[in-house]
């Protein structure tokens, strides 16, 4: 399956992922200023830039093969798609129980706390109604379309062994 | 502590119907103007800090930032300009020489704006360059002063020439002054192109070897980074005299520029600073100046053709024909309007002549003495568009240099502040976090893009005037007409005025 791959050494940590990820999952997607200022609870980022000094990149669930966070959730929201291979979280059913967070290998699902608790994470903009008006970017996750120095790419795993 | 007169230049206008602060200002800019104040819950901004690159503005994501010239005004004064007593109340604050980055800001005469090109009418056809073939390839090199062919072959070796499919290039800027993720876009470009690109007095990083069929190998007066392999790696070898924008001056790459990577390609200690002497200290004469030549083309085996590079400056002619007869194979000439990373500003702004007039002036000279054959001419300082270049070309060069455009092509935006360390575009900078944010994958994109949108109207405008080959325009300035220009002025460039 494609995944967001992050090229590290040309990440500049501006964290305009972060500004078009929490954009695109709030209640207004196509409108920075909207989704900021006029929604009354913060949108969130299901993407974080991890940064020390001049290291700097994005991270964003993996959508593992063997998903620990499927496994753990005991309500079954947290559900990998057999067939595109996203992991993704039914909000209706989460119960904000953080166990999903507590076994995610790679500290990347966040919790929301501001309404429903639910957990939050990528969707490679699965749920995102389409979010431009050219053919050629649809169902490029937002993050990846916005990154102003190609840092983020989705592309086929490059891991050995990962499908 | 007294009181600082220094008033700031520039003034930071931030939309706050717009802003959702985000901080990508705050972490975008290395000059810290953006702040986050963590009470307030909002972005403020310090004008004095700011220095207009537009980092900021290019990045916010709801464009609610512009920048503007700061609005205090003193009283009018057509002598005592603003910039002028500033400069006084900087000095009278530090004792210390003004330092900018880039070409000169002062508007003196641009002689490219003041030379009309020719097109074909009625007697002579123009030129479709998409139906028909249109030849840029140059040749830069000594050309022998005759061909002699028997049984149809070249009797003699010609000397060794540098092949350019367009005859643009990529001038010398060191890495140091610029960051390596310049050097590596510039270079993957030149060999996209089939031209080159010039290492400076940097050195060659080890990274950038596989380039060398593309590198131009700068020897410079401080001599950073020279060995065997490194003058064996390039396709040209170019001895630095002078740089356009400080003519007569030599070079100081700050200390704490010199990181690892720099100090290993130079070959110096870490956190030394770099210094350029302003003369080679072996070279006091144009026998001198022989010496070396021959020293490079020796430790070459006369494989490469040397550049000899030197600053316009008021007898650039004379100087030139010593060089030719010295033994170069190419003269690259950089015009006062040339950039840098660090200059005086009263040097920078002061010192040197524009390159259209030097240009004019070597090429009559060299072919009134009969030895034009003898170098190819290579011109540059700030050549803006497609059209300096074939106005240069029909003044006599062979092909130019472009720095400037190139760096602006990766996101420069002339600030003046490279000498600071703290380009915000990646390019100015050894500042890792800087230095990251130039991808020399889109740099090295951008930079073809832009050659290759010019040789496009290269073309164009040698069709319209009925040539097919780029050769032919060389040193015809028949093909060139003056508008607004002294008699004086006229002779010199060896163009007849518009209507005549």
């Amino acid at each position: 399956m494609k995944r967001v791959y992050a090229r590290e050494e040309v990440c500049m940590g501006c964290k305009l992922c972060e500004v078009y990820c929490a954009t695109a999952h709030s209640e207004y997607p196509l409108d920075l200023v909207k989704a900021f200022l006029k929604q009354k609870m913060k949108p969130l980022p299901r993407i974080l830039v991890e940064y020390n000094l001049s290291i700097s990149f994005a991270l964003q669930c993996r959508h593992c093969d063997e998903a620990p966070c499927t496994k753990a959730c005991i309500t079954g929201a947290m559900q990998k798609d057999s067939v595109t291979g996203i992991v993704s979280n039914d909000e209706r059913r989460c119960v904000g129980c953080w166990t999903c967070i507590l076994v995610c290998p790679f500290g990347a699902i966040g919790r929301d706390n501001q309404g429903h608790k639910v957990a939050s994470k990528c969707d490679l903009c699965s749920n995102v109604a389409d979010q431009t008006d050219t053919e050629s970017f649809s169902n490029v996750p937002v993050c990846v379309q916005n990154c102003p120095n190609r840092a983020l790419q989705f592309m086929d795993s490059v891991v050995e062994g990962e499908e | 502590m007294t009181l600082s007169m220094n008033t700031p230049d520039f003034l930071i206008e931030r939309n706050r119907e717009r802003c959702i602060n985000c901080q990508v200002c705050v972490r975008q800019c290395a000059n810290e103007a953006h702040g986050w104040d963590a009470e307030e819950e909002k972005i403020f901004s310090q004008d004095a800090l700011c220095v207009n690159c537009h980092r900021c503005v290019t990045m916010c994501p709801t464009h609610s930032l512009s920048i503007r010239k700061f609005p205090l005004e003193f009283r009018e004064n057509a002598n005592w300009t603003a910039s002028t007593m500033k400069a006084i109340y900087k000095q009278a604050e530090t004792g210390g020489i003004l330092l900018t980055g880039m070409g000169t800001d002062r508007p003196y005469p641009v002689y490219w704006d003041q030379l009309l090109l020719n097109a074909s009418q009625v007697t002579n056809p123009s030129i479709d360059p998409l139906r028909e073939p249109m030849e840029l390839k140059t040749f830069l090199g000594r050309k022998p002063e005759q061909l002699r062919v028997i049984n149809g072959k070249l009797a003699e070796a010609l000397p060794p020439q540098l092949e350019l499919d367009l005859p643009i290039m990529f001038s010398a800027m060191s890495f140091g002054s610029i960051s390596l993720n310049v050097a590596k876009s510039l270079a993957q470009a030149a060999e996209t192109l089939g031209t080159f690109y010039n290492t400076g007095e940097g050195g060659l990083h080890e990274d950038l070897y596989k380039y060398g069929k593309n590198t131009i190998v700068q020897v410079a007066s401080g001599r950073f980074g020279v060995h065997s392999e490194y003058l064996n790696a390039g396709a040209a070898i170019e001895i630095k005299i002078g740089q356009g924008a400080k003519p007569g001056i030599g070079g100081h790459l700050p200390g704490e520029k010199v990181g690892v990577e720099v100090s290993r390609t130079r070959m110096i200690p870490e956190q030394s600073d770099a210094i350029s002497p302003a003369p080679h200290h072996d070279i006091y004469s144009i026998e001198d100046l022989t010496q070396l030549i021959f020293s490079l083309k020796e430790a070459t085996n006369y494989e490469k053709p040397v550049i000899v590079k030197i600053a316009a400056v008021h007898n650039v002619s004379a100087i030139a024909s010593g060089i030719a007869r010295a033994g170069a194979d190419i003269i690259a000439i950089d015009g006062f309007r040339g950039g840098t990373g660090a200059a005086p500003l009263r040097t920078r702004d002061s010192v040197g002549i524009p390159i259209e007039l030097a240009l004019a002036a070597v090429d009559s000279r060299l072919r009134e003495e009969g030895i034009r054959n003898q170098v190819s001419l290579v011109v540059g300082g700030s050549i803006r568009n497609s059209t300096d270049i074939i106005k240069a070309i029909a003044l006599g060069a062979d092909a130019v240099y472009v720095a400037s455009s190139a760096l602006l092509a990766l996101g420069c935006h002339m600030c003046q502040k490279c000498y600071t360390g703290k380009c915000n575009w990646g390019i100015a900078t050894q500042r890792p976090e800087l230095v990251k944010r130039l991808n020399p994958e889109i740099g090295a994109e951008r930079a073809t893009n832009l050659l290759k949108a010019w040789e496009h109207e290269v073309k164009e405008i040698l069709g319209g005037m009925g040539i097919n080959a780029i050769e032919s325009l060389c040193g015809n300035r028949l093909m060139l007409r003056g508008i607004g220009l002294s008699d004086r002025e006229l002779n010199i460039l060896g163009v007849l005025a518009a209507g005549e």
